[in-house]
């Protein structure tokens, strides 16, 4: 038989809204020594300071949690990058589960991309309360997001899959007013 | 246009507004409110009173209002009521209608409420109508609701939006008057984030009011309109007008309504009509003003009468004369400048009664009252008026040296005015749950210790004067930065303005002796609480203002005692001869004023109402015309109709094609976490009731999770991936919890443990495939996975691809029947259900739904948590007492299930019921006795948890929780139901397959 298809949750393009693709998601948690090591196995140094994200060409790892980082990658790189984080990491005690699937995202971005933000979200997204490269588990209304903002005005939106429409359907209600 | 003056004021003269009120067509102009522009037409019968529908006009000009309560309609659907017309813009086109009249305003029947007045004294409610109890909800309390009335809002879906908008900044102002402005200016010039609110169309308070007031050298008018510009110019400075701050939320979260489009002839199409904003600030600055007290005497709620605080503003900010016979009655110096102001507007004051005794009078306003050569008449006293839809006279009293009152003469006016002195607005500093002080000074009461960080500034804090105001807010607003780090030097303000004393006497006027009078003297107009509901209270052995307040209803709902709290507050001091600071104050309560229940909706309506989860076959079922349930936040197929089937014919059909073939399930929304580290399995066995560490690699184990006290919170199977991985699914609702329960274990209590735990819920997608056939269906869609009972046992999990993907297949049943579980990752999903549909077609694969999966697992006796436990069951009384490991030291809930009462053989157990009229199907939550003749009350013993029509049985099924169940197994018991008793049988949970021959093939 052939194989099963991809179908990915569709997320409409938007002025202010650029779905992203399909990437590779793994959640890794673990101590001090297990993240210098996935460190190495990632290729870029997963940050220690709470909150904040580091990326290096097309790879990212979004700090979570003291024990939780979020690591990026692009979809093609999925089974190499976690060959190499395996290794680098061989008997530390750590947790690296794929999450690929789990997760939908996409950048909200332009002149209104903080107003937009704060429609649902009740942190404070000033440029210097939040800055470029930072980055957190939040709410958007009732749904849990990631947010991390890449530029001063380009946040990337991460959303469980179920998620997605409340969410995009949330945000498009408060562009409403923005785009006419 | 009669009464509009010929220059003046801030409307604009060249733009002309038609509105109706009534079906009348007016007039108004650019800048109008709804109650400036009809006063400008001579009309001040604005309502009808709660209680007793008296007339009523307009006592304020801004949200003290609490008679002039009116309805704009848009169209069927926008119709507003019960907005206060001193707030709302006129627009051309503008539709305004009377409330709680009927058949018209002038004319109106429910007037004769005013009739049995004696009927309807303080707390009537409570008195009246006590017998018979049944008729309160549904005879008395319809009717009052019917009589006492408000406006009636459309029942129409509301076709507007509303927005909603987190803001953070360090200094949120309310109120723009001179104090706002100037704090506002200065925390702007530190260069912190600054919102401020005003509820107003215009920013300016009290300054847009004034005729001569002069600040810093400009007109007070042109340095508004400077403030304003210059805070606009500045990128961190938020300007929110119309935007009332309606409520104080901990930790600085104060609630702004927003109406961005209420006051537009035809709003914009991608507009909000408002929106609700959550700031956040770091320091807040109450500069909220104050608001005028009326004169309370007899008569003193009739259409005409009005502070004079509004008459001045009618006068000076709209160029409305609200008489041109007016009668002034001072409580307070601020009284003069109105009187001198009316008269500059063109009207006539026929007298200046000053309430006060001779020599009160003082300060600027008095003198040029009296270089105006109005007429003042010291030691007055108001006692009667006459004019019913509009006054046409008051009687005046004379209050002698020796205290005693004699009737003084009838003067003739259209117009009273009254003052008693200001009340600082104090309310969102009281929602703060700051404290007050009484200031004897002023007569009223003022922040004290704050709760929050917050200031008040200006009036709000009884600071007085123009300039003072403007310097108070400064400090404030400077001190305030300073306090979030952005430091600034304090600016000087000057200012020149009448700045007469704002003091008066809370309480009502003194009348005749000996007089009951007839006519009713107000003190809160909005509820219609007179001076006598007041004193009957206190009769009656009301002392407390606490109960006062909720016998009389005075200061209660929407008004919050704005212009009545501290009057009444007199009153009572006045008769139980204690100083109004021992009275004490009720709390105000929020919203300051009324907020829109589509402001708190915001976009959460209809389907965005909350998050709606959709499985990977949702759209296929959906093209199908499957029947979906709520489960939680997911919409899940509760049964796949085929042509014009009901559920019963469609669940049927589900069942037997699953027992007798194969039948599919999207099982996608179980929840799921991977348990990951060296000592998962040590996790495990502390967490769930099962011994894990036996569980080997590649086979799955029911698990059940109880909490501390032992009783069952969830379950699901538990798969081992590796060594130090698991696989844990949990029930659909309980995965959230489940997962936090882990995370708080593991970070509180379990640090020692090395390992982790990831949802990974929405990383799979689940089919089971269920039925005699399963493993021909599956053999189809894989290469790599030996599926033979040897290979792949009952609880066996293995790893190969399916459909060309990575997939977890477990041997796992939920029905009873040879089955599999098929996990791929979620995007595979809605084609992996399609897929094994087509593969299935030749066998015949039925999808069934939920309704289906219920009644499966019934006929098997398999448990769900949370329909056949309630959280007071233990493993024990749920008859998986098999699933703990017997040999644990300890494991959540161990200590709790040991306690002796827990283990009482009277304990309500699960059982099954057979009725023996298999036809029968008992409802689910039926309680259930031992005999059916019993003394009432009968005892019962337990109820009906599960019942279901089984149609591979033939028969009705059903499970009980039962007190002693077990030992009744074969007894006769009796479900009681409203038609009468039903006999059932008690017999084991498992009806169907119970040595479980078809599971092992």
């Amino acid at each position: 038989m052939s194989k099963l298809t991809r179908r990915s949750p569709s997320i409409e393009a938007r002025s202010w809204l650029e779905p992203l693709p399909t990437m590779t998601r793994l959640s890794f948690r673990g101590g001090p020594e297990a993240v210098a090591a996935a460190s190495r196995g990632f290729g870029l140094e997963l940050p220690s300071t709470a909150c904040r994200a580091a990326s290096k060409g097309s790879r990212a790892a979004l700090w979570l949690g003291p024990d939780e980082h979020l690591l990026l990658a692009p979809e093609t790189e999925h089974e190499s990058v976690r060959q190499t984080l395996l290794e680098a990491l061989g008997q530390l005690p750590h947790s690296l589960v794929d999450i690929g699937h789990r997760q939908a995202a996409f950048l909200v971005k332009g002149t209104h991309a903080e107003w937009l933000l704060g429609g649902g979200c009740p942190l404070d997204l000033d440029i210097a309360a939040f800055p470029v490269g930072m980055c957190t588990r939040t709410v958007y209304m009732k749904s849990e997001i990631y947010l991390w903002r890449k530029a001063a005005e380009e946040f990337h939106v991460e959303t469980w899959r179920s998620f997605t429409p409340y969410v995009v359907n949330m945000l498009a209600d408060a562009a409403h007013e923005c785009v006419a | 246009m009669r009464c509009r003056t010929t220059t003046g004021g801030r409307v604009n003269r060249a733009k002309k507004i038609q509105f109706t009120f009534d079906g009348r067509t007016y007039q108004g102009l650019e800048g109008d409110t709804v109650a400036s522009a009809l006063l400008s037409n001579g009309v001040h019968l604005l309502g009808r009173s709660f209680k007793y529908h008296r007339p009523r006009g307009i006592l304020g000009a801004g949200a003290e209002e609490p008679n002039a309560l009116i309805t704009v309609i848009r169209d069927e659907a926008r119709r507003t009521p019960n907005l206060r017309a001193t707030q709302v813009e006129i627009y051309e086109g503008m539709t305004v209608v009377s409330q709680n009249r009927w058949p018209s305003l002038s004319f109106d029947l429910g007037a004769i409420n005013s009739f049995f007045s004696p009927m309807l004294p303080a707390g009537f409610y409570n008195k009246t109508f006590m017998w018979p109890r049944s008729w309160w909800f549904k005879v008395y309390e319809p009717k009052i609701r019917a009589a006492a009335g408000l406006g009636v809002a459309s029942t129409r879906p509301d076709p507007d939006r509303y927005a909603q908008q987190f803001a953070h900044c360090e200094v949120l102002v309310v109120g723009a008057g001179p104090a706002g402005l100037a704090a506002a200016l200065t925390a702007a010039q530190s260069g912190a984030r600054v919102i401020l609110c005003d509820e107003q169309a215009e920013m300016g308070g009290s300054l847009l009011s004034e005729r001569s007031a002069v600040v810093d050298g400009q007109p007070a008018s042109d340095w508004v309109a400077n403030a304003v510009e210059k805070l606009r110019a500045n990128p961190r400075v938020r300007l929110l007008p119309r935007t009332t701050a309606f409520g104080y939320f901990p930790h600085n979260n104060i609630g702004l309504s927003e109406r961005i489009t209420d006051h537009l002839a035809s709003p914009p199409a991608h507009l909000p009509r408002e929106r609700l904003w959550q700031v956040r600030a770091t320091e807040v600055i109450l500069a909220t003003g104050g608001i005028e007290r009326p004169l309370i005497f007899p008569g003193n709620d009739r259409p005409g009468v009005m502070l004079a605080s509004a008459a001045r503003t009618y006068a000076n900010r709209y160029g409305v004369r609200v008489g041109e016979r007016i009668a002034v009655l001072a409580g307070c110096d601020v009284a003069f400048e109105a009187a001198v102001d009316l008269s500059a507007a063109g009207a006539t004051i026929a007298v200046i009664a000053d309430v006060r005794p001779a020599g009160s009078a003082d300060g600027p306003g008095y003198a040029s009252a009296k270089a105006a050569g109005l007429r003042i008449l010291p030691n007055a006293t108001a006692l009667s008026v006459t004019g019913k839809l509009r006054v046409t006279g008051v009687q005046l009293g004379i209050l002698g040296t020796d205290g005693v009152v004699v009737s003084g003469e009838t003067v003739a006016c259209d117009a009273i005015v009254t003052s008693g002195g200001y009340t600082p607005s104090v309310h969102l500093h009281s929602q703060s749950r700051g404290k007050l002080a009484f200031d004897s000074l002023l007569g009223a009461f003022i922040p004290a210790a704050t709760a929050e960080r917050t200031r008040s500034a200006g009036f709000s804090r009884g600071v007085t004067g123009l300039a003072a105001a403007l310097q108070d807010g400064a400090s404030v607003g400077a001190a305030a930065a300073s306090a979030t780090g952005f430091h600034t030097e304090v600016p000087g303000f000057s200012a020149r303005a009448l700045d007469s004393n704002l003091t008066g006497s809370p309480g009502a006027l003194p009348q005749l002796p000996g007089s009951i009078p007839p006519a009713k003297a107000f003190v809160d107009f909005q509820n219609d609480v007179t001076t006598r509901d007041i004193s009957l209270a206190q009769r009656e052995g009301f002392e407390s203002i606490e109960h006062i307040k909720r016998y009389t209803t005075t200061g209660m709902a929407t008004d919050q005692g704005k212009t009545s709290g501290l009057n009444a507050l007199g009153i009572v001091a006045e008769a139980s001869n204690r100083p109004i600071a021992q009275v004490g104050l009720t709390t105000y309560r929020m919203p300051y004023t009324p907020v829109t229940f589509g402001a708190f909706a915001g976009p959460a309506r209809g389907d965005q109402f909350d998050p709606v989860r959709r499985t990977p076959s949702h759209e296929w079922a959906v093209a199908r015309g499957g029947v979906f349930e709520d489960v939680g936040n997911w919409k899940r197929t509760r049964y796949f109709p085929v042509g014009q089937e009901d559920m019963h014919a469609a669940v049927n059909r589900e069942c037997l094609a699953t027992r007798n073939s194969v039948g599919m399930f999207d099982a996608s929304t179980l929840g799921k976490i991977e348990v990951v580290g060296k000592d998962a399995a040590e996790f495990l066995n502390r967490f769930y009731v099962n011994n894990w560490s036996n569980l080997g690699v590649n086979r799955s184990r029911y698990g059940i999770l109880c909490r501390d006290d032992g009783f069952v919170y969830d379950d699901g199977v538990i798969v081992r991936l590796a060594e130090d991985r698991f696989h844990v699914t949990t029930t659909t609702g309980g995965a959230a919890r489940v997962f936090n329960m882990m995370e708080d274990y593991l970070q509180t209590e379990w640090q020692d443990l090395s390992v982790w735990i990831t949802s990974t819920s929405e990383q799979w997608s689940v089919v089971a495939v269920q039925g005699p056939k399963a493993r021909d269906v599956l053999s189809k869609l894989t290469s790599d996975i030996d599926l033979s009972a040897t290979a792949l046992p009952h609880m066996g999990v293995t790893r190969g691809h399916i459909g060309g993907v990575p997939a977890i297949l477990m041997r796992v049943s939920f029905t009873g029947e040879l089955g599999f579980e098929v996990n791929v990752p979620a995007e595979y999903g809605a084609d992996l259900w399609e897929a094994i549909y087509a593969a299935g077609k030749e066998f015949g694969i039925t999808p069934y739904g939920t309704e289906a999966m219920h009644v499966l697992r019934a006929e098997k006796g398999y448990i769900i948590v949370g329909q056949d436990t309630d959280g007071t069951l233990t493993p024990d009384d749920a008859g998986v007492a098999w699933a703990i490991g017997k040999t644990k030291r300890d494991f959540i809930g161990k200590r709790g299930m040991d306690r002796a009462a827990l283990k009482s053989a009277s304990r309500k157990q699960l059982v099954g019921l057979q009725t023996e009229d298999p036809a029968v199907v008992l409802e689910e939550g039926a309680q259930i006795v031992l005999a059916p003749n019993q003394p009432i009350p009968f005892q019962m013993v337990g109820h009906v948890t599960s019942s279901y029509f089984s149609a591979n049985l033939g028969r009705s099924i059903a499970m009980a929780a039962v007190a002693g169940g077990r030992a009744k197994m074969g007894e006769t018991i009796y479900v009681a139901m409203p038609g009468g008793d039903i006999p059932v049988k008690v017999v084991s949970t498992v009806f169907y397959d119970p040595q479980g021959a078809r599971l092992n093939v």
